[in-house]
Formats: C-alpha cells, structure tokens, sequence
C-alpha cells in the first residue's frame, strides 16, 4: 500500500513533467552566491584502471544543497564517494585530479582521512544504523573522536543532534532500543544524527530517500531544508523532483561527464545541454 | 484461423501432458529427498538403540554388602599401627574370612575360592585398605563394607550369562549361582547405579574402571587447545582477512591453511611426535601435548570459520563507520568483529568438539596410555575419552563391552551438548543486534 493520495510528486517512482517542476520551482529559493567549500580541477576516477569519472571541474557553493543527478551508472555516487575519500576503501580505486577544501587538497600528504571524513559526514543510499542502541549509534563518533570527555557532555551532543536530525521526540524514550528497531525513515534520520555529532562542515547524501516511503521522504526533505542552514550538502538523487525541491545547484552528470552544473532553477527550466533537456523531461534515462 | 488463435499454446492437451511431467519430477525429485532422510534416521536410530542397548546396563553394577572382622593378628600382629605396615597387610585374608564366614559350609579349597572370586577381589581389598589406613582404631573391630561383585558375577545377573548354558561354557560355576541367588534373595547382594563409573579412572578390573580419569585428560587436553588454537586462530583470521595486503604470499597461505584443515588429523598426531615430543623433550602421554596436537589441528577449521563470519558481515556497518572518521582498525574491532562474535564462537565450539572426538593423533604422541590414576596437572600422562573407548573396545570380557557402549555414549551427549550450546550462543548473540 502506498501511502495514500500524496502529492505524487513526492512519489519517487514517478518522473513529474516539465510543466509541475517548474511550478515548484517558483516556490524554491534561489541560490545565492557564496565562496566555494569545494574546488574539484579534472577530478578522475578509475576502477582496476577503468575510467569512471572524466575530468570533473566544478566548484561546490560552502551554503546550501548541491545536487548531483543523472541516469544509473553515470558516476555521480562515484564522485560523491571523492569528498570524502570512500574510494580509498575500495580495492584497485583510484583518483586523480585536485580536490581543494577551503584551499586545501584533500588529497594532500599531510590530510587523514579519517580527520577529512570526520569534517565530512556521509548518509548512505540504504539505512546503516549500528546493531547498537540509539544513543550508542550517535555517541559512536564523538566517542572515537573523543569530543565528549564528560558522560553528560556525550548526554548533550547525542540529545542536540537527534533534535537537529528531528529525531529526538521519537525516540527520547527509548534511547537504549535498537537502533535497527526504528522504521526506514527513522534509521535514516538517526544515521543523519550520527553523522552531525562529531560536527562536521559537509554532508555528503547518496540517495538517501531512495529506501523510504513518500511520507518518509517527505520528512527527511523536510530536514535536509533545515540543515542547509548550518552544512554545505552535497545529494546524489535518482528523483528530479527531489533535486528541484531540496536543493540550489544541480549538476548532471552523463556516462562519467559532468554535462551541465549551473543553479537548480536553470538547470530545471533553461538547461543549455540537450542531453540534460532530455534527461529532465523524461525521454533518456 | 482465428479459433486457433484463440486458444493459447498453454491450454493444449500437450502443454497439460507437460506440466504433469514436469509435477512428477518435482514429485519424484522430493521422495527421493524423502527416503534419503528415513534412512539416515533409521541409521541414526539404529546405532543410538544399539549403543544405549548395550550400554545402558553399565550405569548400573551390582554390589555385595558384607560384615568383615579387622583381625589384629593379620593386620598388625605387632601391634605398633605402623603405617607403612598398615598398607602392606594382608586384606586379601581378611575378605577371604568374611566370605567363609558368610558361608560356612564351603570347605573345599576350590570351592573356597570359587567363592573368593564372586567379590571384586581388588576393589575390596583396597576399599578396606583404604579405609584402615585412614583410620587405625579401625583394627580389631567389625566393619561392614558395600563392595563391588566380580564382574562375571554382575554380568550374570544382569542377564548377559544364560544360566541355563552348559556349566563348562559360562564363566559362572552352578555353586557361585547358587551362591549369588543366595546372596540375591537375602538382600547382601544389590543392583545400585554405578557412581564408580564416573569417579574412577581406568582399571584391570572391569566392574572397576571408570571414565574419570579419560574425562580429566580430555577436559585438560581440550582446554590447551582452546587456549592455544581460539586466540591464535581468531588473530590469524583477523589478520589474514582484515589487514593482510593481498598479494601472491596471502594466497599462498589462504590455499594452505584450507589444505591444513583436509589434512588427516593422523598426521597432526605425527607432527606433535616429532617436535614436541621428540624435539621439544616434552613428556610422552600428557594432556598439554595431546592440547598443543589438538589445537593445531582445530586451528584451520577456527581460521575458516572466523573468515567466513566477518565476510557475512554487511559492508555497509563498516562503510556507516568508516564515514564517521574511524578508522580502518576501528571499524574492524568496533562494528566487524562483534558482529562477526556468534559465527566466530560456532565455528570455536564446532571445533572443540571435533577435537573433543579424536583419537589418532592422540595415540601418535602416547595418550593411549593404560592410566589408572586420575590426572592432576597437565603434565602428568592421561588418557582421553576416545582413546579410553579405543582400549575398551579391545579388551576380552563381556563387562567391558557394556563399558565401551557407556563411554561413547557419555562422549555422544558431550559431543551433543557442545553443539547445543553453539547453536544457542549463535541464536542469542544474533538476537542481541
């Protein structure tokens, strides 16, 4: 049973037409420009030697939600997986290129990755809460990073992010249940808390809602629109429509090229690309 | 033309004679699973009916209560309650007394000692020695004492001797039957469980032997190879599957640890002989080396096991770890190994219990020794219970045939139990996440 009569738009197995984006994007804010958290010079990426990225340049706005989108396949996760150097945990990945954070490669001899995924949360496609309670599940990173020397310290960190992941009425009761009891939506929303507790700068989504109802989703949009405000956030999405509400810069990405990279809006209503023109109208992909 | 078209090629008779066939494959497909469950069971059953048949009988051993008179003149003619002349009396003469006292009438000599030979000549002379010498005053006074009768005499009554064979066949003469159906009808003479079984250690004597001392080396050896084959196993596991690089040297030694595990468990035995006993120096028959062959022998089976249980792991536990800044070795202890903790414990206790079973290399480096004390350290020779079941079943007498019944089925309800507890360890920690 789908949840009954939502918009369908919020449906994410349905593709909504050119004529209903560009409603909702009358309602969407319009991006602003900022200084860049992210600058990525011809960034590649290989498997066992195959190319899977080709030389990606694009600047990533350190405010607001940049979405990444195209057809199965095209190297948007792959990317994603840069930020935070998740590629250096697959066997025979490699990148090249330049990734710079606030000036500095990423990449570099003198950053660790797990200081750099520490300033760079992410939230994967499926729920991954720890077989662990609620509260262990968020008091894990600041654990590891040792942020909360105070047991009530870790008491505040763990209330605050699951009151910023909109959590915290829902599960203040059961703090030591499972985090694997919680439904779909909820885990996503309590692997978003574990990710803000150990403050990062940078969320990274990929595909988030793809696992969840349109009720959940509706939420999780709900909250991704609040923590904007306070992280640059960086979603991959497989729903146009999802990228139209939730974020300000869209980029497309085709067979491992990044064809058009410009504010939400235009990509939506002006797309300059005829592949993108045939991908958000719904002929290809 | 168009009625044709309009019956689909699926409601023809022949697609009908196509999905019966195709229904009596799969029928006959699942009574062959069938029969081959039944006669597993019935093999099962078999041999569970056969050994508790046979064994049964050896829970139980019938015991002679009877009145001795400690004679001063036989035990301590010099009256000095030496010790070392306490252990060295005459006990024998003293039960031999009581006998003729209980029956009078036996005045032959081979009558005499056809009567001797209806007690546990051994068990109560050292029952009664036993007791003097923990206790001096004991001399010159009565005592009544409940000993174990002859092993021929308890075979006979528990039926395994027909009295009504030829008297040259059975090992009971018609006087001692006569004897015993007294004995019987008095009430000296009584069917009690048989706690020797247990608490004893092995024995010459049948209706003494017991499988304590078999349990206390296994238990020992066992606990060596736990200590020796889990830690370094999980490690090596650990190890091999976590952080070893992947290279032509890690699978190299991936392909010769699962050889390892398919090496008869004889040649482990050989292994333990060569190095530990006869390059080490360590002693023949002890528990620790009996452990140190064992655990090697577990040791791939325990690297398998764990490999494949942090293998079953998700990935996305450890990617939802690595994303929060931990590191590689973080997220292995963290999240990998206690998620893995369940499959890891099985295959620890599947193992254990494989080991618990063998014999061969257990006779390689002398556990198959004749060992009638129970073991105290790990260094002291031992038997196992596999091995102890391996002598039983050579020996000649009626009795020990029961015995050896009773033995395995002692190690199949070990055996049992330990797999029980794996499932259950498995199933709870499972039910934790």
């Amino acid at each position: 049973m789908k949840a009954a009569s939502t918009n369908y738009i919020s449906d994410l197995r349905l593709k909504p037409n050119m004529g209903e984006v560009i409603e909702m994007m009358a309602s969407a804010p319009a991006a602003e420009t900022t200084q860049a958290k992210f600058e990525c010079r011809n960034v590649e990426v290989f498997y066992s030697g195959k190319r899977a990225l080709h030389g990606i340049n694009m600047d990533v706005p350190d405010s607001g939600v940049t979405a990444l989108i195209g057809p199965s396949g095209c190297g948007k996760s792959t990317f994603l997986r840069v930020f935070n150097r998740m590629n250096d945990t697959i066997p025979n990945a490699r990148v090249a290129g330049q990734i710079l954070m606030d000036r500095q490669d990423i990449y570099g001899k003198d950053i660790d990755p797990v200081l750099l995924r520490a300033r760079v949360g992410m939230v994967f496609q499926k729920p991954n809460p720890f077989p662990k309670s609620i509260y262990d599940n968020v008091a894990y990173g600041p654990r590891i990073h040792g942020l909360a020397p105070r047991k009530s310290d870790l008491d505040t960190i763990v209330e605050k992010s699951l009151m910023r992941a909109g959590l915290w009425d829902e599960v203040k009761d059961r703090l030591k249940e499972a985090g694997t009891s919680l439904s779909g939506g909820q885990q996503q929303r309590l692997v978003i808390a574990r990710a803000i507790a150990v403050s990062p700068e940078v969320i990274l989504m990929d595909e988030p809602a793809s696992a969840l109802d349109p009720i959940a989703t509706a939420k999780l949009e709900e909250l991704i629109d609040e923590l904007k405000e306070k992280y640059c956030i960086l979603i991959v999405t497989h729903s146009m429509a999802q990228a139209a509400r939730v974020s300000q810069k869209t980029a497309f990405f085709h067979l491992g090229d990044l064809v058009e990279y410009d504010d939400t809006q235009t990509i939506f209503t002006n797309p300059k690309d005829q592949r993108t023109q045939d991908y958000i109208t719904g002929r290809t992909g | 033309m168009s009625a044709m078209a309009k019956t689909s090629i699926h409601q023809t008779d022949l697609a009908r004679k196509r999905l019966a066939r195709r229904k009596a494959k799969e029928k006959r497909f699942r009574y062959a699973g069938v029969t081959a469950v039944v006669i597993a069971m019935v093999m099962l059953g078999w041999l569970v009916v056969s050994l508790v048949g046979t064994g049964y009988t050896a829970f139980f051993q019938h015991y002679l209560t009877i009145t001795v008179t400690l004679d001063e003149n036989i035990l301590d003619p010099n009256g000095a309650r030496d010790a070392d002349q306490l252990r060295k009396a005459n006990y024998r003469k003293i039960i031999q007394q009581a006998l003729y006292a209980r029956f009078p009438e036996v005045t032959y000599r081979r009558s005499k000692r056809a009567l001797f030979q209806i007690i546990s000549a051994s068990g109560a002379t050292n029952h009664v020695r036993k007791m003097v010498y923990q206790d001096p005053n004991l001399v010159g006074r009565e005592l009544t004492i409940v000993v174990p009768v002859s092993d021929d005499v308890d075979q006979f009554l528990k039926g395994y001797i027909d009295r009504k064979a030829p008297e040259e066949l059975r090992r009971v003469s018609d006087q001692q039957i006569a004897w015993v159906d007294q004995l019987v009808t008095s009430g000296e003479l009584v069917r009690k469980f048989n706690w020797r079984f247990f608490t004893a250690a092995d024995s010459r004597d049948p209706e003494l032997a017991g499988i304590a001392g078999a349990v206390v080396g296994s238990i020992m050896a066992l606990g060596v190879a736990f200590f020796l084959s889990v830690p370094i196993g999980v490690g090596a596991a650990v190890y091999l599957e976590e952080f070893a690089p992947k290279n032509r040297l890690t699978d190299f030694i991936e392909i010769n640890i699962n050889n390892l595990a398919a090496v008869p468990s004889i040649v482990f035995g050989l292994l333990g002989l060569a190095v530990f006993l006869n390059f080490f120096g360590l002693p023949r028959s002890a528990p620790l080396v009996g452990g140190m062959v064992l655990g090697l022998m577990t040791l791939p089976t325990i690297i398998i096991a764990t490999r494949s249980a942090l293998r079953a792991v998700s990935p996305s536990i450890i990617d939802g770890a690595l994303s929060l800044g931990a590191s590689h070795t973080q997220a292995v202890f963290h999240h990998k190994v206690p998620l893995a903790a369940s499959g890891i414990l099985t295959g620890s206790i599947i193992g254990m219990a494989q080991a618990l079973g063998e014999t061969a290399p257990l006779l390689m480096i002398g556990m198959v020794a004749f060992v009638t004390e129970i073991p105290t350290n790990i260094m002291e020779p031992a038997s196992a219970l596999p091995v102890q079941i391996f002598l039983w079943s050579d020996s000649a007498e009626r009795a020990w045939a029961e015995r050896t019944s009773a033995a395995i089925i002692v190690l199949l309800i070990v055996l049992i139990s330990m797999n029980a507890i794996a499932i259950f360890l498995r199933s709870r920690l499972e039910r934790r996440w």
